[in-house]
């Protein structure tokens, strides 16, 4: 039984399907990238994963508890999974410590000093701790993204969805948001993230599964689906990313 | 490069320079207007001087005024002077020089007509408030009747104040509600939306006195217990009613302009529907609808005027008592200048809350 698994999930928009059964497994401490052109439906499976949107049939587990469908606490679900979005999404009314203490103050019930120390800690490791007071829209993309990942880190999830985390950003404010997650990995903490940044996947993946069209075409590892893809559609899509110079 | 290229090859012709823009007719225009300003104002001048039998204030605003109108006289001669300039570097050949000459020349023309144009409104009020014998200035603008009816009406007024604050405060908490309703979740929510949505199109569609009327009048008819009550709380629960519908809309508006990915990634920290609202979504609505809701009270506050019609004694319906004792409607005047005069700080109160929230979040 693996920690996370996705099997045969489908979701549609109206008319629009846009996971057509779509399974897959995540072990602890694993990191699995899902890759694939914009509207393959990286995005959707991981705010799914979140139930951030409803699946119309399959199931999703974690450690064997179905965590999808009616009835499920949510509540307990997204404490245990966080999620980081590509438009960063911090609360713009609140200081940065403010959007970082809220998760853990008002749903754990953590007392506001000890979170706020957490927070701090958290927001040192990533070298964010002098803009503990200043509001999210004085600060620069990168700066907001690490942010958002040090919002979702303070609820200690079990797994983390990273949702194209670096596509808004600036090329020179990338790497130190890249470093993070990477640091992240190193720790062992479990994720599954969708990324435009394929050196950065070939790095870290421990599994990279090509997504089109609303199903996993093609899964492996790094190595595999990077050096030696099998499909047509994977290696079209692989070389369009290389001649655009983005591997 | 063939001619499928992106760019053309062939250069650009050069173009001929353009001669400068006359200058002397604007001048004149100019000029011309500043006079009609400085000789009306002079007029208007002497009726307010004659009017006030020679009174030293009046002549001394008088004075003021006339000393005001001259001002436009300045840059309309610097504006023949940039006319002289320009015929004169133009003469030389320096294009450029004499073009600058002109533009220069034109915008001190264009100053001079934009004083002067306020000037001559300036004294067109004042000599329409003084003709037909003053007859504007004595219906509107009798300083005894201001005297005379003053104290009652500032206490009236009062009325007309906390009416406005309680109602006010009354109409946050309720049109919240109301927007909050309207945009429950589901099908258990379907009920209470349409509750609100109906209560929303009643209370836009009855004009603000029919609800009046209808409370004010008609609940002491209803509930023999409520005759002993004071008619003016009647009042307050109308138009709390009233804007209360019109309200919700705003609030609406301002949580539907909250991007999803807000409330998703609240949602996603564990957040409840409830806390969502709570601690995300009505902060930031709150502070985008202050605009609009502060465009409403102002409404509401105007409209405790209407509660006159209820017999509640507040400002218009002093003045106008004051009015029919006096024959004359300065008393109403006063009611005006009063509601003038709260409404202007809220507007400028209302437009340092913008400045100093978009001030935080940029981070200064």
């Amino acid at each position: 039984m693996a920690f996370l698994e996705i099997d045969e999930v489908h979701k549609r928009f109206g008319n629009n399907e846009v996971l057509k059964g779509v399974s897959l497994n995540v072990e602890r401490h694993e990191v699995v990238c899902l890759i694939g052109a914009s509207g393959s439906g990286k995005s959707t499976l991981l705010r799914c994963v979140n139930a951030l949107e409803e699946i119309d049939s399959g199931d999703i587990r974690i450690e064997g508890d179905t965590v999808s469908g009616a009835g499920v606490d949510l509540n307990v679900l997204r404490r245990d999974v966080g999620i980081v979005f590509q438009s960063y999404n911090l609360f713009p009314h609140m200081s940065v410590l403010d959007n970082i203490v809220l998760g853990p103050t008002r749903i754990e019930g953590v007392p506001a000093k000890d979170a706020r120390e957490r927070a701090m800690v958290l927001l040192e490791s990533v070298g964010m701790a002098e803009k503990a007071k200043a509001y999210p829209d004085s600060l620069s993309g990168g700066q907001q993204q690490r942010v958002a990942i040090v919002r979702a880190l303070a609820m200690q999830p079990r797994v983390m969805l990273l949702d194209e985390i670096t596509a808004a950003l600036d090329p020179e404010l990338v790497g130190d948001v890249l470093e993070i997650v990477r640091e992240l990995a190193r720790q062992g903490l479990t994720m599954l993230l969708a990324t435009h940044e394929m050196g950065f996947a070939k790095e870290v993946a421990s599994q990279v599964c090509f997504l089109d069209n609303g199903s996993i075409l093609e899964r492996g590892s790094a190595k595999d689906i990077f050096e030696h893809p099998r499909e047509p559609r994977t290696q079209q899509f692989l070389s369009r990313v290389v001649a655009s110079g983005r591997l | 490069m063939t001619g499928t290229g992106l760019i053309s090859e062939e250069l650009q012709p050069t173009p001929t320079p353009s001669r400068p823009r006359p200058v002397a007719g604007v001048a004149v225009v100019g000029l011309l207007l500043a006079l009609v300003g400085v000789a009306l104002m002079v007029l208007a001048a002497l009726r307010l001087r004659d009017y006030n039998d020679g009174a030293a204030a009046a002549t001394i605003v008088g004075a003021v005024l006339v000393l005001g109108s001259l001002y436009p006289l300045w840059p309309s001669i610097r504006s023949f002077g940039g006319a002289r300039e320009r015929a004169s570097l133009l003469k030389d050949d320096q294009l450029v020089l004499a073009r600058r000459a002109s533009a220069a020349g034109r915008e001190e023309a264009q100053i001079a007509m934009g004083y002067a144009a306020a000037a001559i409104i300036v004294a067109g009020i004042l000599l329409t408030a003084f003709a037909s014998d003053g007859g504007i200035a004595k219906t509107f603008f009798t300083a005894g009747a201001w005297a005379d009816s003053f104290p009652e009406m500032i206490r009236s007024f009062w009325t007309n104040i906390w009416v406005a604050v309680v109602s006010q405060v009354l109409v946050l908490a309720f049109g919240l509600l109301l927007a909050i309703m309207r945009m429950l979740p589901g099908r258990a929510g379907a009920p209470l939306r349409l509750i609100a949505l109906v209560y929303c199109d009643v209370f836009r569609a009855i004009p603000a006195i029919v609800t009046i009327l209808l409370i004010v009048f008609g609940i002491p008819l209803a509930f023999p217990a409520a005759a002993h009550w004071d008619p003016v709380w009647l009042g307050v629960v109308s138009l709390s009613m009233t804007y209360s519908a019109y309200v919700a809309e705003v609030y609406r508006a301002g949580l539907a302009s909250i991007h999803p990915s807000q409330s998703a990634a609240a949602r996603s920290l564990g957040l409840s529907y409830t806390q969502t609202l709570r601690t995300v979504l009505v902060p930031q609505a709150v502070r985008r609808v202050i605009p609009p809701l502060l465009n409403d009270f102002i409404s509401l506050q105007k409209d405790t005027a209407l509660l006159s019609t209820a017999s509640i004694a507040e400002v218009v319906l002093t003045s106008k008592l004051w009015e029919s004792q006096l024959f004359n409607l300065s008393p109403v005047t006063l009611a005006a200048a009063f509601f003038i005069i709260i409404t202007i700080p809220q507007a400028r109160f209302a437009d340092y809350l913008i400045d100093r929230d978009a001030a935080r979040r940029a981070g200064k």
